[in-house]
């Protein structure tokens, strides 16, 4: 295996969506968090 | 539960990196394409996870309809949503693929343009499922899911019922493959859906605890009739 820019980019593209997908449920759980700590004062 | 996701996240990782490297390493290079052809063992994998999740999408989807089980349709709107990333990730890795061995990043083939209506279907969904602030809106969803299910089995099929420029299918469609390539094929297949059970699992749970503030944030807006909470 050599480094094909094609696959190197196929295979960066995926984790790149599936990491910027993840980052957005972190997101949504840090905000979730603070509306229930508003919640609890 | 809640003790099972970290080792189950682990042993999810450990397997994404042997799928990796069965992938690129184990997998021989395919004479014609040579590596681009490895691009496949992405490819592939996360177009049988997306449709299985459409597939999820559509049984939550009617079990909403039927019940009107709020579950359900959490079920159907994770199932949806990490549905879209995965079949988003086909839509990209597709033209990659394509370039180097048609010539082409895209063409308007059917198999080809039947998976970008089927994306376009779902991204409506949960535009729908965002955007629309009515009490009818899961049951809307949900009819809407059922009608894109429908899609699934004609983009699987299209490469059979239509002349087109996708390879044929890996199985069931006549040709034959290196074991070591169906190996790695399986194996990221596996790890890929490990992993969308893990998002959906992380995704199921982050939308019942909304579900849960949204319902105490209207009780508290009904018992503060000044309004001083938001």
């Amino acid at each position: 295996m050599n480094g094909n820019p094609y696959l190197v980019a196929a295979y960066a593209v995926t984790w790149i969506i599936h990491i910027a997908y993840l980052a957005t449920i972190v997101r949504r759980y840090a905000r979730l968090k603070r509306e229930i700590e508003e919640l609890k004062r | 539960m809640k003790k099972a996701f970290p080792v189950l996240g682990v042993l999810t990782a450990i397997l994404l990196g042997y799928a990796l490297y069965q992938a690129l390493v184990v997998a021989p290079t395919e004479k014609t394409m040579g590596d681009v052809q490895r691009i496949f063992y992405y490819h592939v994998p996360s177009a049988w996870t997306a449709f299985i999740l459409f597939f999820i999408n559509f049984g939550a989807s009617v079990v909403y309809l039927i019940k009107r089980n709020p579950a359900a349709d959490i079920v159907a709107l994770v199932c949806a949503e990490v549905g879209v990333v995965f079949c988003t990730v086909v839509l990209v890795t597709g033209p990659i693929w394509a370039r180097p061995v048609w010539g082409i990043w895209w063409t308007w083939d059917m198999r080809l343009t039947s998976t970008l209506v089927l994306w376009l279907i779902y991204v409506s969904y949960l535009f729908l499922r965002r955007f629309s602030s009515g009490g009818q809106t899961p049951t809307l969803a949900a009819a809407l899911a059922v009608l894109g299910a429908l899609c699934v089995p004609f983009v699987y099929f299209s490469i059979w019922f239509f002349r087109t420029q996708h390879p044929q299918p890996v199985m069931g469609g006549g040709g034959s493959i290196d074991p070591r390539m169906l190996h790695a094929l399986l194996i990221n297949w596996l790890a890929f859906s490990c992993f969308a059970f893990l998002v959906c699992w992380s995704r199921y749970r982050l939308e019942k605890l909304q579900r849960e503030v949204d319902q105490a944030h209207a009780m508290q807006s009904l018992l503060d009739p000044t309004g001083s909470v938001r």
